[in-house]
């Protein structure tokens, strides 16, 4: 038999992750043994684990950081509740209107991601991370001035007021302003996971393919790969869209697992949470960044108990692990203890 | 329209003030201090407590602001940036948005989310009429302040020792310490200037736009960093440009095209400057070698 390099391991690893996860939590959420609050966090988990992976592609392997993530979600989140709203008749069907709506949410923020690419991808370090945070700021105010409506003759738009739509009998404000959107909850936990195990799929076999190692190398030497005849801004862009339109996916995985979604809950701070899970889990780092996103959606509801200061330990621990992992001093100090451990059982081994 | 243009220098003003400190610890730590914008809202608490709960006269509330800023600028660089002064940009990033959120939830357990009144502290000054404008004295008592902060702050960093020191080690860590400058009281200094800076423009801030509450700061903060990044980050003049246009734009944008949008045009016109001058207005443009 044929053996396995690291990297294949590592990739079955991670789908055995996500297997895994989902087969303790249904076996939980069917035996009883789930809480009502765990039961509704399961879909948010997954959307922002789906979210990480996006992130890190663009952070970890394509090398650029971007602060504006949080709108590429907003914009399959809003896709994804139209294109359900106006299905609803059309397709009886959940999970295939499900599938519908990510897949079109999925195109229509990668559609925002070539738009946004192209001029950005021309900037360098901080300048570009600056100008991703105020394209999702952008997404995010103009969404606030949304109104779009579903009747009998189609999908109305405008900029103004719920009045201005003009909707006929029986039709239905889908998004209102600053209001958010009015969605049926169809999103369940088996879709997110066959989601997420894609998402993984994708990114993982990029990663090990021609596109991927010229996305690596324009990383880590851009002056270098440019002089080996590879076009920059084309590979950035591969991957910069690609993740945009996984965002969107989870976006509209998320959006469809509530009753109401406002443009607000993708600002600023959501595209912070979601850069925090990469940076923690690893930067470049698959598996890290999954069990980084699914403990950290988790630990606010854990600290639960010690409601008013649950942000505040979260915070400190943040600030405690990012020096714990970074400061050489610490780091250096684990790696002496882990060796002393490795030579003694080492040591005994040999006796 | 004039008046328009006054309140958005009046704005600007105070987005230039906090850009100057984004601005100066960029150019010497390389690091965006997300928490800075926490920083004035920690400075407009300090005001507002002194100067309205124990009615200390408005000189010492602004500067017990201040010293409380100081202070706490020199403990958080000290306890969350210095151990990771060379680890990578990004794990600092984290660490500033994690020092970002303690800051907010402290000042949430000690005043909570409901929001303050906050006192004009520059109602002092009065009004100045020239020919049918009139000039509101926070709006005067916030450019004046800029501007003495701006010409302090260049003649200190061009003329004093300390301030060549500064220009010395955002130039090149090593080449300054083999000089026998001393690194991190350098940057110490450097985040005492800022946060010092941060509690001014918190009490100018709160006094135009009464409303405390812990993430009051947040949003000036994002902007002052777009500020500084439009005048070209690391360039002090650059700050003051860039915010004062930024506020002018923001102003603008709110009376004459629409007031939920005026975000969006801003971050729009940042967007078109960059991609025109990827550097900024007055950025230096740093040649790569291979």
């Amino acid at each position: 038999m044929k053996k396995l390099s690291k990297d294949t391991l590592m990739s079955f690893v991670n789908y055995g992750i996500v297997i895994l996860f989902y087969i303790v939590f249904q076996i939980l959420a069917s035996t009883g043994n789930l809480s009502s609050t765990m039961k509704g966090q399961l879909i948010p988990i997954v959307s922002y684990v789906i979210m990480a992976l996006s992130l890190n592609l663009v952070v970890g392997i394509s090398g650029e950081l971007s602060l504006g993530h949080a709108g590429f979600m907003s914009v399959g989140a809003f896709t994804g509740a139209v294109v359900s709203t106006a299905l609803t008749d059309g397709i009886p069907n959940t999970v295939v209107r499900l599938l519908i709506s990510i897949v079109i949410a999925a195109v229509m923020a990668g559609i925002a991601g070539i738009l946004i690419g192209i001029p950005v991808l021309r900037l360098r370090g901080d300048y570009l991370a600056i100008v991703t945070l105020a394209f999702g700021e952008i997404i995010k105010n103009v969404l606030n001035c949304l109104y779009v409506g579903v009747d009998r003759r189609g999908i109305h738009f405008s900029m103004n007021s719920t009045g201005a739509l003009d909707l006929q009998e029986g039709g239905k404000v889908v998004i209102n302003g600053p209001m958010g959107a009015s969605i049926m909850k169809i999103s369940s936990f088996t879709c997110g996971i066959v989601l997420l195990l894609l998402v993984l799929f994708v990114i993982q076999n990029l990663i090990k393919s021609r596109h991927g190692r010229a996305i690596m190398a324009i990383r880590d030497n851009r002056i270098a790969a440019e002089a080996c005849g590879l076009n920059v801004t084309k590979y950035k862009l591969i991957a910069f869209v690609i993740s945009a339109a996984m965002a969107g996916a989870a976006g509209c995985l998320y959006a469809l697992n509530f009753a109401t979604v406002a443009p607000k809950k993708f600002d600023f701070n959501t595209s912070i949470l979601v850069l925090v899970f990469v940076v923690l889990g690893g930067i470049g780092n698959m598996t890290g960044s999954i069990i980084a996103a699914a403990l950290l959606t988790v630990l606010p509801e854990l600290l639960r108990q010690f409601q008013d200061y649950r942000m505040l330990i979260y915070a400190i621990v943040l600030v405690l692990v990012m020096i714990a992992t970074n400061n050489e001093k610490i780091r250096g100090l684990i790696k002496s203890i882990g060796k002393k451990n490795k030579q003694e059982s080492s040591g005994k081994e040999a006796a | 329209m004039l008046d328009y243009l006054i309140s958005g220098i009046s704005l600007g003003s105070v987005y230039a003030i906090i850009a100057l400190g984004y601005t100066m610890v960029y150019g010497i730590a390389k690091m965006l201090n997300f928490a800075h914008g926490d920083i004035i809202m920690i400075g407009g608490y300090a005001a507002f407590c002194t100067g309205y709960y124990l009615h200390w006269p408005v000189w010492l509330a602004v500067l017990f602001a201040v010293v409380v800023c100081t202070v706490l600028g020199v403990v958080i660089e000290k306890l969350a940036y210095k151990p990771l002064r060379n680890a990578t940009s990004l794990a600092v990033l984290i660490t500033a948005i994690g020092v970002s959120y303690f800051l907010q939830n402290v000042a949430l357990l000690i005043w909570t989310s409901n929001p303050k009144a906050f006192p004009n502290m520059l109602s002092f000054i009065p009004y100045v009429n020239i020919g049918r404008i009139q000039i509101t004295g926070t709006a005067l008592g916030t450019v004046v302040t800029c501007i003495v902060v701006m010409v302090a702050l260049t003649l200190f960093t061009d003329k004093t020792k300390m301030g060549k020191a500064m220009r010395t080690v955002s130039e090149d860590k090593g080449a300054a310490s083999l000089m026998g400058i001393n690194v991190n009281g350098t940057i110490s200094l450097t985040f005492a200037i800022g946060s010092g800076l941060a509690a001014i423009a918190g009490v100018l801030l709160c006094s135009a736009y009464p409303t405390l509450m812990p993430t009051t700061g947040a949003m000036p903060g994002i902007k002052a960093f777009t500020a500084a990044v439009f005048g070209g980050i690391g360039s002090i003049p650059g700050a003051m440009i860039g915010g004062i246009l930024l506020g002018v734009i923001e102003i603008f944008a709110k009376a004459y095209i629409s007031t939920q949008l005026s975000d969006a045009i801003v971050f729009a016109v940042l967007i078109i400057v960059l991609i025109v001058k990827p550097t900024g207005l007055l950025g230096k443009k740093i040649t790569e070698k291979v």
